[in-house]
């Protein structure tokens, strides 16, 4: 066990105060709304510089700077902030526990990002199968207006700031910042087109607006506590800061962990994870979340953990689920559940992403039941291709959004690394794992 | 105008509007991009996926709808690369993968989007070797249209049309992913008047008209460009038909007038064309009832009958109704007929029920339906437009809901433009004088939107709000509205070619041509044509039928005219062709007049004979024939000029082409029209000036009673075109007394309760509703509804407990 070895920022008081972490006492008593009380003295430009200098990558998966996101917003206001925490990507659970555990960590990051957008109105969106987190934040809303730290004259300034908790109703696409909006004004949860609603620009009830992840938001009140450098020094090269790993799969030790950046798979999986159950053999895992492209032990145990070194090896980091699959797992069968997964939660607006999807959750049905032909691999990729032309890293779509391409992920996965598992139950006609 | 840009298309260069959708600016231009969900007259959504292109941009090539992808300069696209073609083949298979290879009984097939772009760009073969998807089907979303989730692409036309145009929600996508699928709300069908429109736009065949489902084959259909018979913004229209029978009209898209869209009465009210009881032979009365006559027989019996009441009587005896429900060729020979023939100026097109024709005719300035598009305010003091004037309906909630234009609605109850509606005023029916005096003062609630009328352009919609309304309040209203600084005015009246009548002289003070009495010389021009013309205007449809009825005029002409169920006072209009010595309906049916005729003579109708038609625009369109007239009808001209002839005063009409010549010779508004100029401009049609009408102001006495009636014309009625159309006829929404809950609790009844409404003129038992966007003291009672006795225009009536 090893983790202490590491700083903790986002995790340290829960780890601490398991107890009440989640309540404004033990927020206060630990330093709590210093930052936000302090950020009432700073100017937008200050705020916006600190967080660009921060190098604080958004935590929703794709991997954007904060401080640069918050610099598109487009002039004309009201503006928003909506908070996403629809936390949905199989295998991710790390904003759940911020919600749930440290929610006036999130809150105070909250009137940070508005003070330092002008924005007097913002949204959590959290995740409907996530009741109580969503009963834990709505509490610390109601504790931080009591304090007068949300509402009008906040901290005794004359800045209103309101706060508004909207559960979802169980769609992942929700999670795609477009659809959340959609979500949020009560439309169906379908991503918009980008151009021309970019939230920046367009956003909710199409006015510009900021949507960040819950992670994120809750690392600002640190950047502001320690220092653009102090927080930069935090990570690795260009991944500042820590970052939560949610590990999941056949390990020893599943969980939340905060790390940094730049710590090697094999270290996450062996050391930090606790290695594999039951003495079994590791044979692949998803580095970044169910839309990355798997990674292989005999590739990728090694690598470094980095945004650049996960991209370049055609995956990505996404929002740091890390699903590790051991030697008895049938990739056909783990492949099937993932595009089975995106099937079931495609919104269904565009075409390939609608019909493509059970397409292939189909032929992959079919191949782990023993009724696959030899044709279908080379199916899968074709039908794959028209979802995601060329098969590219970073994906490359015909449809709206990503979900889509999200689906092809797995199996081309499959195609690299397990054509033969493939092979062996088109000519078994059953699984070979049995 | 926005600025132009220049864009490269395969390599051409070519010039449009910034901001055009790309895939608009490439199919304009002779590069055909395929497409599902894209609509020219929607916004673009890029659902389908099938109109992807690649664009050049500094990262390299970009795959991407063009949909969705404004037209901006200098952009490079690129329609048929290989990694388009295999998109675009995926997009294909993908739509192909669950749809039922059902084309051989699909009413689409042969004219199916699909299909089409199938063979253009689809894959040769299936892979697909799993189940496909299935839903229960067909389910039905409206009392029109039927759906079939298992056809249906998701491609969101009909869902955006019903948001979008008629502004009805009522048609969602539900579900989703591979079960995603479109559905109506639970109890609440797609009711939409405009439901059939969905069905035109279906890129497949997943949303189907009862009316029309199973009936042909679209390479069995011919097709031939038309106007619609039932409205007067004169829609433009394909009628299709197969063996002889008309089977579908759909609207074409005519940017003057319709773009593409109709009611669903226009759409569908085309069943009575085909009625098994249209007339077929001449009947003479025979005692209570008719026998059949040949033609020589009847058209003698005419001749004589009338000849001997100008004999006696002089031809000032004689009323001539209708001429709205045919072409302007056969009102033209209407018109001639009473003037050279009979002698007489006792002629309305009008039933009773529309403003003065000065107003409809001649009003200056008049609008086009286009003005409403760059209207910065459109005042409408009419009728409700949704239930009058369907496309019009559409075109005011287009200009307000996508470009912002304000609307000031002045009206007795609520109406299908309020939820757009900048400003909304109500009035109680009689009161509108009052009304309009303080509307022109900016008094009060008035100010801000009678502030905006002083900015223009301004569009003023100018009609009658009720048939209980003093028709000249309509007058004033636009004398009003020409009073403003920059406004133009848009008469509206309904039936048919109502317009086209009066501008041929269907109307007691107006000669072909939009020629007034009071033009000396334009009257002593017609002389030279007609002959003797009475020097004086005659008098309108209430002035011949309370003639007849007191024995002032003795003799009738009915050329498709119905006055029982169209006028105000049915009553009245029993009695008048009652107590006349001779009346002879030209007529489609026995209805309820020309069952009262001395003879009946059959008369062909819409799709069965050629003419123009011209609109509340004055836009004049062709219509056409299609389809022969049932046994031995004749076109109306033809009938007259056949009476003429035995009366010794041949009209000297050989065609109806040879009548249109005639009104291009003596018809000033019409000088020098021919059919070719009208046909060469298809389908918009040609725009006629010659307005001289400034409209005055006189101001009528406002109505002082305990009750009014509101008496207005819903979309569905019991009219004889709707009563022979049988998928709509059951659409009416029968006989019934709307009443303000305040009111109803005074009386003592509430909703379901019978209501007697005792009227200036008769009365009715009708069962009551509520209507809480009444003003309290009106009860209000749709026209011509089926098994409901007339009531009479007066406004003042008195209702009670039955």
């Amino acid at each position: 066990m090893t983790t202490t070895t590491y700083p903790q920022v986002l995790t340290r008081r829960m780890t601490e105060h398991p107890a009440d972490s989640h309540t404004l006492a033990r927020y206060e008593a630990t330093g709590g709304y210093q930052q936000a009380r302090a950020a009432m003295g700073m100017t937008r430009e200050q705020l916006v510089e600190t967080v660009k200098e921060s190098g604080l990558i958004g935590r929703g998966g794709a991997g954007f700077s904060a401080g640069m996101k918050w610099s598109f917003l487009a002039p004309p206001r009201p503006s928003y902030l909506v908070v996403n925490g629809d936390e949905s990507e199989p295998g991710t659970f790390k904003d759940r526990q911020l919600l749930e555990r440290d929610p006036h960590q999130m809150i105070e990051g909250i009137i940070i990002a508005s003070v330092a957008n002008e924005v007097h109105e913002a949204f959590i969106y959290i995740r409907g199968e996530y009741p109580k987190p969503a009963r834990r934040v709505q509490h610390a809303i109601d504790e931080a207006y009591a304090a007068g730290y949300l509402g009008d004259g906040i901290f005794g300034s004359d800045y209103q700031l309101d706060v508004t908790v909207h559960l979802g109703g169980g769609a992942y696409i929700c999670g795609e910042e477009t659809a959340l909006i959609n979500s949020l004004e009560g439309r169906r949860g379908e991503p918009r087109l980008k151009p021309p609603y970019f939230p920046a620009a367009k956003g909710l009830y199409m006015l510009p607006t900021i949507v960040n992840n819950v992670e994120t938001v809750s690392n600002l009140p640190h950047i502001l506590e320690m220092g653009a450098d102090a927080y930069k020094a935090l990570g690795h090269d260009k991944d500042t800061g820590t970052f939560l790993f949610s590990v999941s799969g056949h390990v020893k030790r599943p969980g939340n962990y905060e790390l940094p950046h730049g710590i090697t798979w094999r270290e996450l999986i062996f050391d930090i994870a606790g290695g594999m159950l039951d003495g079994r053999e590791l044979k692949a895992w998803i580095p970044g979340g169910a839309s990355a492209p798997w990674f292989v032990p005999e590739e990728h145990l090694d690598m470094p953990i980095t945004k650049d070194d996960c991209g370049q090896a055609g995956s990505m980091l996404g929002s740091g689920a890390v699903i590790v699959m051991d030697d008895s797992t049938c990739m056909v069968k783990a492949a099937e559940r993932v595009v089975r997964f995106f099937a079931h939660e495609s919104c269904g607006q565009c075409t390939p992403c609608r019909e493509g999807t059970t397409w292939m959750q189909q032929i992959l049905a079919r191949i782990e039941e023993g009724h696959g032909r030899a044709v279908d691999l080379d199916l899968l990729l074709d039908v794959s291709d028209n979802i995601s032309p060329g098969l590219a890293w970073p994906p490359k779509m015909t449809t709206i959004c990503p979900l889509g391409p999200s689906a092809v992920s797995p199996v081309t996965s499959l195609a690299k690394y397990f054509r033969e598992e493939v092979e062996a139950h088109v000519t078994e006609g059953r699984c070979p794992l049995g | 105008m926005a600025d132009l840009v220049k864009i490269t298309v395969d390599g051409k260069e070519i010039e449009v509007e910034a901001g055009t959708p790309v895939i608009d600016a490439a199919i304009d231009n002779g590069t055909y991009i395929p497409h599902f969900c894209h609509h020219s007259r929607l916004e673009p959504v890029g659902l389908c996926r099938m109109c992807l292109v690649e664009l050049e941009t500094p990262r390299g090539m970009v795959l991407t709808p063009s949909c969705t992808l404004p037209a901006s300069e200098g952009q490079v696209i690129h329609t048929k690369t290989p990694v388009v073609d295999k998109a675009q083949e995926g997009v294909l298979e993908f739509l192909l993968i669950n749809h039922p290879l059902d084309c051989p009984v699909c009413d689409k097939g042969g004219e199916c989007p699909l299909q089409d772009q199938t063979l253009g760009y689809g894959p040769g073969e299936s892979r697909f070797v799993e189940e496909k998807r299935h839903f229960e089907k067909p389910v039905p979303v409206s009392d029109l249209v039927l759906l079939d989730r298992e056809r249906c692409i998701l491609c969101s036309r009909c869902v955006r049309f019903a948001e979008e145009v008629a502004g009805d929600p009522l048609i969602e996508i539900t579900a989703r992913g591979n079960q995603a699928h479109i559905e109506t709300f639970p109890d609440e069908p797609f009711s939409s008047y405009f439901s059939g429109n969905t069905v035109q736009i279906c890129p497949v065949g997943a949303l189907t008209a009862t009316a029309y489902r199973f009936r042909a084959r679209p390479w069995d259909l011919r097709k031939v460009e038309s106007t619609c018979p039932h409205c007067t913004a004169g829609e433009a229209i394909e009628i299709d038909a197969s063996q002889n029978q008309v089977l579908r009209f759909n609207g074409i898209d005519a940017d003057a007038t319709n773009q593409g869209w109709l009611s669903d009465k226009c759409r569908f009210g085309f069943e009575f064309i085909g009625s098994a009881e249209r007339l077929t032979v001449p009947l003479v009365r025979d005692g209570d009832g008719f026998r059949e006559s040949t033609w020589a027989e009847a058209l003698d019996l005419v001749a004589e009958r009338l000849g001997a009441v100008i004999e006696s009587r002089g031809g000032e005896a004689v009323a001539g109704f209708g001429g709205a429900r045919g072409t302007n060729e056969d009102a033209y020979a209407f018109s001639k007929f009473m003037r050279a023939v009979v002698g007489s100026n006792h002629i309305d097109a009008r039933m009773d029920d529309a403003p003065a024709a000065e107003l409809l005719a001649a009003v200056q300035p008049r609008a086009t339906i286009g003005d409403l598009d760059t209207a910065s305010t459109i005042l409408l003091w009419g009728p409700d437009l949704k239930e009058e004037a369907g496309t019009l309906y559409l075109r005011v909630r287009q200009a307000v809901q996508k470009r912002g234009a304000k609307l000031v609605v002045v009206h007795p109850r609520r109406t299908g433009l309020d939820d757009r509606a900048t400003w909304k005023f109500t009035y109680r029916p009689g009161t509108g004088f009052g009304t309009l005096e303080a509307f022109a003062s900016g008094a009060g609630d008035f100010a801000e939107a009678r502030k905006a009328l002083d900015e223009g352009p301004v569009v003023a919609v100018v009609g009658l709000t009720g048939m209980t309304e003093d028709p000249t309040l309509a007058t004033a209203v636009a004398a009003f509205a020409a009073g403003l600084p920059d406004a133009k005015i848009l008469p509206v009246a309904r039936r048919s070619n109502t317009f086209g009548a009066l501008d041929m002289g269907c109307a007691p003070g107006l000669l072909p041509g939009r020629v007034s009495f009071g033009d000396a010389d334009a009257v002593a021009a017609f002389e030279a044509a007609f002959g003797a013309v009475p020097d004086h205007a005659g008098l309108d449809t209430s002035g011949m039928l309370e003639g007849l009825a007191n024995g002032d005029l003795a003799a009738a002409v009915l050329v498709g005219a119905d006055p029982v169920r169209d006028v105000p006072d049915g009553a009245l209009a029993r009695r008048a062709l009652e107590a006349a010595d001779f009346v002879v309906a030209l007529d489609l049916f026995l209805t309820d007049s020309s069952s009262l005729a001395d003879v009946v003579l059959p008369a062909e109708g819409f799709a069965e004979k050629e003419g123009t038609f011209t609109n509340l625009e004055g836009r004049v369109s062709k219509v056409n024939r299609i389809v022969a007239g049932p046994g031995q009808t004749q076109p109306d001209w033809s009938i007259l000029e056949e009476i003429a002839r035995r009366m010794g005063r041949p009209m000297g009409f050989d065609s109806a082409e040879t009548v249109a010549e005639e009104i291009a010779t003596v018809a000033p508004a019409y000088a020098d029209l021919r059919w070719r100029d009208v046909e060469r401009k298809k389908p918009e049609g040609v725009l006629l000036d010659g307005g001289w009408y400034t409209p005055k102001a006189p101001a009528g006495p406002d109505v002082d009673a305990d009750m009014v009636l509101h008496l207005a014309r819903t979309l569905y009625d019991d009219g004889v075109a709707m009563r022979q159309s049988l998928s709509l006829h059951h659409l009416a929404p029968g006989g019934v007394a709307y009443l303000h809950p305040g009111d109803a609790e005074r009386l003592g009844v509430t909703e379901g309760d019978q209501v007697v409404v005792v009227g200036s003129a008769g009365e009715a038992t009708l069962p009551v509703r509520f209507d809480p966007s009444l003003p309290a003291g009106v009860v209000y009672v749709p026209f011509n509804q089926a098994g409901v006795p007339s009531l009479g225009a007066g406004a003042a009536v008195e209702v009670r407990s039955a």
